[in-house]
């Protein structure tokens, strides 16, 4: 089998980080923030590259939208093992707006023109939670979809995929071409190394616009505020039968 | 001549068995007990902020302990300071008032180093914790004191460095610096003397100080004293280390783990004299006794073979690693070892090394409601073979469980030996086991002490190790560093 596989890498403020409410309470402090990859992603990344590790994939590529700084994340997605990188650049205001609704749509016309086998994305990201990007990439793409995905295997031409529900674990199978979201437990993502970070430099990554993909990107949404979530109150104590 | 004596403790009461000392001792200030006022409290609030003060006897209680058997000692108060402006005003008043200070990170010590013996200030560092530098194209980084280990290679894992000093708990860097901790992977990258660049340091009287030079953050240095080694190992007794200047290495490229069993300690510890005397580079040699493969197996859910083993790993190119992992698997053969498991999958290796870590939980669940003794002498590589074999003889003559696990590349292992906290005989035959021990190591040209500290319970074994004019030494530093006698009064050295 020499399949292509589309991995969606997202930049966003890293998980270790306290992140603050600007004072214009419209969004959280990004400046000077640090930013990395998505932890689902990562998971994503590893995926890939154990299913071309395996020889069941060929060549992996990494996308991501939204400002240069997105390229950053493409190469570190590079380091890990993907082949080649798109970076679909968006802005400022337009950025700021984008939502899975767009992003999905994006991506299945980069899955279409890029004539991938499978879409493997994180089930969703730490910033927005929308966990809604898979779910519509493969609506869009009419493609089945496995979610929540803590296991995959090839079963033939079909994958089968084990996946986190509330209820426990969930065996599906899925025909080929399908879009897989990764859940915490899939794998653990490897570091990159100095040597694969460097050779990453010279792995190519195309820079498109969303016009390139004729993909109407205008906000359906407009943020009124961001607040802090209210501070924790102490707790009381009741003695006896004082009530 | 200097008599030791035995430290037990029996519940709140402490009894010290008489110990003759020279009179240095009698030159430190006394420190009292109970001396944080209200009016002091009330200070340290308006320097750290009401938020960043707690008197609660819970939080006090949390900071009063660590890992150790050693019993509960909270402090009188516990800051929190955002700021090493603020860690060198609550020291300064601390030295007015003549108040002990113990600083605190991750309270994963094993000697008992945050017990609070004489009350005082508990300085909680762990608000401190942010990443200040990396220098990928410079392998340094520096980083505040509430930053653990941990933490620090997931931020760095986009870089291709990491930080590789791994003792098993995710503790912070700075109470690494203090302790002088080591991990696994010594045997190729060294313990913390060896990765420390540069140290912010508040004094006891609030001065601050970066001990290799303001800024200064090369790979050698001839400068001056080598201040950076003196609180590298200090345990908090002669200054808090607010931010340290670390040495990252690259990523290895290739990891291959495995696992030998052996038919005895003797055959195991043989082949770490030969593979390392074939000079190869290796990342990881651990030992485990048979009790220990018992409790690994119990406790991680393996069903490895429960006989003396050695847990390896490579680290290198490729092709490298595989050379040097058949070369030592020839080593292991001759030696008698048997059913070499291989693990070159990341989620395999980590699982592997993770329930490693856990050994010492591991140890004590083999007895609920158990707390570990640990030792940890460290001897001359040659050496080794005849002291793990000798030690082995006395645990099992006695009447206290003492699994083995060690950091054998390094010529340190630990015996884990598993004491009822309140069974004062327990912790007597424990402690005295540990005595023979460390007289062992030492006549061997070894140390009490490879990677833990000295703590409350090896102070008498120091002495021994030492003798008069090392201590001495010691003792006149510690007087002109913390000529009150504040800096975590009863550690490493005779000063309570």
């Amino acid at each position: 089998m020499s399949m292509r596989v589309l991995v969606g890498v997202k930049r966003v403020i890293d998980y270790a980080v306290k992140v603050r409410v600007k004072p214009d309470k419209m969004g959280v402090v990004t400046d000077g923030v640090k930013h990395s990859m998505n932890p689902f992603d990562e998971i994503a990344v590893e995926e890939a590259i154990r299913l071309k590790e395996k020889k069941i994939v060929k060549e992996v590529v990494a996308v991501s939208c939204g400002p240069t700084q997105s390229q950053e994340t493409i190469r570190t997605a590079l380091a890990m093992g993907c082949d080649r990188g798109i970076h679909v650049e968006i802005t400022g205001k337009e950025y700021e707006n984008l939502q899975p609704f767009h992003v999905s749509k994006i991506l299945a016309k980069i899955a279409k023109e890029e004539d991938v086998d499978m879409v493997i994305l994180g089930k969703q990201a730490i910033d927005g939670d929308n966990n809604q990007t898979g779910q519509m990439t493969a609506a869009v793409l009419d493609w089945p979809q496995a979610t929540f995905a803590s296991e995959v295997k090839k079963n033939n031409g079909d994958l089968t995929v084990t996946r986190e529900v509330d209820g426990g674990l969930e065996t599906i199978n899925v025909k080929l071409p399908a879009v897989i979201t990764t859940d915490l437990r899939l794998n653990e993502p490897r570091y990159a190394t100095l040597p694969n970070i460097m050779k990453a430099k010279k792995k190519p990554i195309a820079k498109k616009t969303v016009a390139d993909y004729d993909v109407d990107i205008s906000p359906r949404q407009e943020v009124l505020s961001v607040e802090d979530p209210p501070v924790r109150e102490a707790g009381s104590k009741i003695i006896g039968n004082t009530v | 001549m200097m008599l030791r004596g035995l430290r037990i403790l029996l519940g709140t009461q402490r009894s010290h068995i008489a110990v003759n000392l020279t009179a240095q001792k009698s030159t430190l200030a006394q420190v009292e007990n109970g001396a944080v006022s209200s009016s002091v409290i009330e200070k340290l609030v308006e320097i750290c902020g009401s938020k960043d003060v707690s008197t609660s006897t819970p939080v006090r209680e949390q900071h009063g302990r660590d890992e150790s058997y050693h019993h509960c000692e909270p402090p009188d108060v516990v800051v929190f300071p955002t700021s090493t402006e603020k860690v060198s005003q609550v020291a300064r008043l601390c030295y007015d008032h003549q108040i002990p200070i113990i600083p605190f990170g991750s309270g994963t010590g094993m000697e008992g180093g945050v017990t609070a013996s004489k009350g005082g200030v508990c300085v909680d560092v762990t608000k401190m914790d942010q990443i200040e530098a990396v220098n990928a194209e410079d392998f340094d980084c520096t980083v505040q004191s509430g930053v653990t280990r941990v933490g620090l290679n997931n931020s760095l894992r986009d870089t291709g460095l990491w930080f590789p000093v791994d003792p098993g708990a995710d503790c912070t860097l700075c109470g690494m610096c203090a302790t002088g901790a080591s991990g696994t992977n010594a045997v190729r990258y060294g313990t913390m003397r060896e990765n420390v660049m540069n140290l912010e340091v508040v004094l006891s009287d609030g001065r601050i100080i970066e001990t290799a030079g303001k800024g200064t953050r090369t790979k050698k240095s001839s400068a001056g004293y080598n201040l950076t080694n003196l609180f590298v190992g200090s345990e908090g007794t002669l200054g808090i280390i607010t931010k340290a200047t670390l040495k990252l290495y690259g990523q290895p490229e290739s990891i291959l783990s495995a696992i030998c069993h052996f038919p005895d300690v003797q055959s195991a510890v043989d082949t770490v004299v030969q593979t390392l005397q074939c000079g190869i580079p290796m990342a990881r040699i651990e030992l485990l006794c048979e009790k220990m493969m018992d409790a690994f197996n119990k406790y991680s859910n393996y069903d490895y073979k429960v006989t003396p083993s050695l847990f390896l790993e490579f680290h290198g190119a490729e092709n490298h690693v595989d050379d040097q992992g058949k070369i030592v698997a020839e080593l292991c053969e001759a030696n008698g070892g048997t059913q070499f498991n291989w693990a070159k999958d990341m989620d395999e290796r980590n699982k592997l090394w993770k329930a490693r870590h856990m050994c010492f939980y591991a140890a004590t669940s083999l007895r609920p409601g158990a707390r570990w003794l640990a030792t940890d002498v460290c001897v001359p590589i040659s050496r080794l073979p005849e002291i793990v074999v000798e030690t082995k003889k006395d645990i099992d003559n006695s009447s206290i469980l003492g699994p083995i696990v060690g950091h054998v590349g390094d010529g340190n292992f630990h015996t884990v030996l598993v004491v009822m906290p309140d069974s004062p005989e327990e912790i007597a035959e424990a402690s005295a086991l540990h005595d023979r021990m460390a007289e062992r190591a030492m006549k061997l040209g070894g140390t009490c002490t490879g990677e833990h500290g000295v703590g409350l319970g090896k102070r008498h074994h120091l002495v021994t190790q030492f003798g008069q004019g090392g201590m001495d030494v010691m003792m006149q530093l510690k007087q002109t560093l913390d000529p009150k006698n504040i800096m975590n009064p009863g550690k490493v050295l005779f000063t309570d």
